[in-house]
């Protein structure tokens, strides 16, 4: 996989006043960053903040890579560096946009424009539509920049409008709409043009819990079809381990790890990251291949699997994994593929994926009240009792849980 | 008599000469650039007095008919049409109409003007702070300054006539549509500017698209206030031989008569009724 853009270490330095010492200060800032100075230190001896520094990232095409971090953290700072908004002090800056390879290192004026047309663009916190236009004007803009006439855009403007169920309200004024129906017409908008990356900036903070939450499904179910390069920022570690495919977390300007959600959740880098996870919601964070007892550890010497303390329950399994046969008691047992809004029967034991939710697999143990099984293409590769579960729920982000999981995951 | 002995006087007799230097200057002005001026105050004079005479042309009734046709058109209140029918009907009975014409064509000129020359100054000074720094005191004498300080000027350069009249009303009404453009352009929110510039818009579509739209309900209101203003320019005006409905009263002032001050005083009032009524921006316009 190549990447879509790439950071070699960026500096981002706001030099606050642009008077006459403003570059000499610069150049003490930035010196005085290279000498391991912190940025108090930096905003105390020069008055210039350092908005982001040292950071090397590579996103992935395709993914949705979440910059995560508290407020003031640089997440902002590092995001509108990639359409230019913000200009970075040192360091490079690189996308690709179709076959090219684009140094978005502050680039000159009618490429920057260029860019921002067609190969990155933009959802914002405040949706920033502009009020005195229809929803579907709203949609055109990038593409009126982009000199089309309306009756060539029509078509894929509206698309976009149906595609985000906004059709019929075409002809509003974007301010009639309520804030989720606003941030879906700020995701048409920049969909429309066709980025190679976009680019969403706490894009759902600013609308209640619930309609971020079918927000963030949604945006899930179009990345399915659309396969884009997103970067999201968040401060919420449970949206970042929702959406992203990989997590940055950022802490006062720096990156501070990258990883998958599970690397960033079992096994944090620093106490500061650690200290995220402890509030994080376990229920929606870890997935089953996380938390499960891998299959490996269960092997009994009779030769069956045996999963559960009291090693009533034996799993036989053929050469590859799959299973044969399920025993309890020494009698053969039920088991299922639990279904999305199906009630699991009660005493059969389900079978879920790793990538199925804790939550999930509370609810099918509640239902089947039997152990829950872990399957990858059929093949069963560990399992989750009560002990698990708990051991999740409680201790999720706890040094000794992370060893431990750690070591056999 | 020396500063030590008697300082008053010497201070008196050694008097700056800023009142000469001031004539040099507009005299300077006069003999250099005549050309210039007489050729603004020709095109000036022709627009204006042509467009009176135009308006003149037409049948009074008719045009009554026509001002209350298009306040219905603009306002959709039959209302409102009949007032304006019935105020307009009033001045023409009263005796004023011919000076209601000039009144109006100096209204619509000295607005065209402002508009045209406050709107871009406004829209450069919001994106160059440095150049509203300088105008700021500039405009702020221009309103303070006593017109009469300026029309002479204006006489020395223009000749008395319709044109000085428009002149000191341009300069006295111009500092407002540059203001409140500025203010408009200066606040148009951040996040709409930047979303313009994330989708690729160059600086002339950003303002095209994004700063005028946005800033257009405090540009429209100061097109309002311009045209208020530039009506209690006509007294002024009349001052130096423009005409229009400040002309009777100028006379009542001077002759004492109470019935004319009085009525010419009312038509003035009306039709400032009537340009208020029918520019000021309706509610739902300033909403969207
Ligand atoms: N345009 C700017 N000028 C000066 N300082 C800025 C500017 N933008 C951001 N900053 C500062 O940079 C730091 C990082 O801000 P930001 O990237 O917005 O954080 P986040 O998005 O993580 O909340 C903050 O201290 C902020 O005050
Ligand atoms: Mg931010």
């Amino acid at each position: 996989m190549s990447f879509a853009a790439k950071f070699e270490a960026v500096d981002i330095l706001f030099p606050g006043s642009a008077d006459r010492g403003a570059r000499g200060r610069m150049t003490m800032a930035l010196a005085e960053l290279d000498a391991g100075k912190t940025r108090n230190d930096i905003i105390g001896s020069t008055g210039i903040v350092v908005g982001a520094a040292d950071v090397n990232l590579e996103v992935e095409q395709g993914e949705i890579f979440v910059l995560m971090g508290l407020s003031g953290s640089g997440k902002t700072t590092v995001l509108r560096a990639l359409n230019g908004l913000n200009t970075i002090s040192r360091g490079r800056i690189t996308i690709r946009h179709g076959d090219e390879l684009v140094d978005m290192s502050n680039p000159p004026p009618a490429t920057l424009r260029r860019l921002r047309n067609q190969a990155v663009s933009m959802v914002f916190q405040q949706f920033a539509l502009l009020p005195w236009r229809t929803v579907r004007r709203n949609v055109e803009l990038g593409l009126e920049l982009r000199k089309m006439k309306p009756a060539e855009m029509r078509a894929s403007v509206d698309q976009w409008l149906d595609r985000v169920g906004l059709l019929q309200w075409a002809d509003k004024h974007a301010s009639e709409l309520s804030g989720g129906m606003q941030q879906r017409v700020g995701l048409a908008r920049a969909l429309v043009t066709n980025p190679d990356i976009l680019l969403m900036d706490e894009p759902f903070s600013a609308l209640d819990p619930l309609i971020r939450n079918k927000l963030q499904d949604e945006l899930l179910q179009l990345q399915r079809t659309v396969q884009k390069t997103i970067i999201f920022v968040t401060h919420d570690l449970d949206e970042a381990l929702k959406i992203g495919n990989r997590i940055a977390i950022m802490k006062d300007g720096r990156v501070i790890q990258v990883g998958k959600p599970e690397d960033i959740v079992l096994r944090p880098a620093t106490d500061y990251v650690a200290e995220f996870v402890a509030h994080m919601n376990p229920l929606t964070a870890i997935r089953a291949a996380s938390l499960m007892r891998p299959i490996g550890a269960l092997r009994a010497p009779d030769g069956a699997h045996h999963f559960n303390d009291n090693q009533d329950y034996a799993l036989h399994l053929d050469n590859s994994g799959q299973l044969i046969a399920l025993h309890r008691d020494g009698a053969a047992a039920p088991f299922h593929q639990p279904q999305p809004g199906v009630r699991c029967p009660q005493g059969s034991t389900g079978i879920v994926t790793g990538q199925h939710l804790l939550k999930d697999i509370v609810e099918i143990r509640q239902q089947t009240t039997r152990p829950v099984l872990v399957a990858d293409n059929g093949r069963i590769v560990g399992c989750i009792g009560t002990t698990e579960i708990l051991d999740a729920l409680t201790q999720a982000g706890r040094a000794d849980y992370r060893d431990n999981t750690a070591a056999t995951n | 008599m020396t500063l030590l002995t008697h300082p008053e006087t010497w201070i008196t007799d050694h008097e700056i000469p800023v009142g000469t230097w001031s004539t040099d200057f507009v005299n300077f002005v006069k003999n250099n650039f005549q050309g210039f001026f007489d050729g603004l105050s020709n095109v000036l004079g022709f627009l204006l007095d042509g467009t009176t005479s135009i308006l003149h042309a037409v049948p009074a009734l008719l045009l009554i008919v026509i001002f209350a046709a298009l306040t219905y058109v603009f306002k959709k209140s039959w209302r409102m049409a009949l007032f304006v029918f019935l105020a307009l009907l009033f001045i023409l009975n009263q005796g004023y109409w011919d000076r209601t014409l000039e009144t109006i064509s100096l209204i619509v000129y000295a607005t065209l003007a402002c508009m045209a020359i406050g709107v871009p100054i406004g829209i450069a000074a919001a994106h160059r702070p440095a150049l509203y720094r300088v105008l700021r005191p500039v405009l702020d004498m221009m309103q303070t300054l006593p017109t009469f300080v300026y029309l002479i000027p204006t006489l020395v350069l223009f000749g008395l006539g319709s044109v000085p009249g428009l002149i000191s009303a341009i300069v006295f009404v111009v500092p407002t549509p540059i203001r409140l453009t500025y203010i408009g352009i200066s606040n148009v929110p951040r996040p709409l500017i930047e979303a313009g510039q994330a989708f690729g818009a160059s600086p002339t579509e950003l303002l095209w698209k994004v700063e005028i739209p946005a800033a257009l309900p405090t540009i429209l209101a100061g097109l309002t206030q311009v045209i208020m203003l530039s009506l209690s320019m006509v007294v002024i005006a009349a001052l130096v031989g423009a005409g229009g409905l400040g002309e009777p009263v100028v006379e009542a002032m001077e002759t004492v008569q109470i019935g004319k001050g009085f009525t010419s005083g009312l038509a003035i009032v009306i039709v400032a009724v009537i340009l208020d009524r029918v520019f000021r921006p309706s509610q739902e316009s300033t909403n969207a």
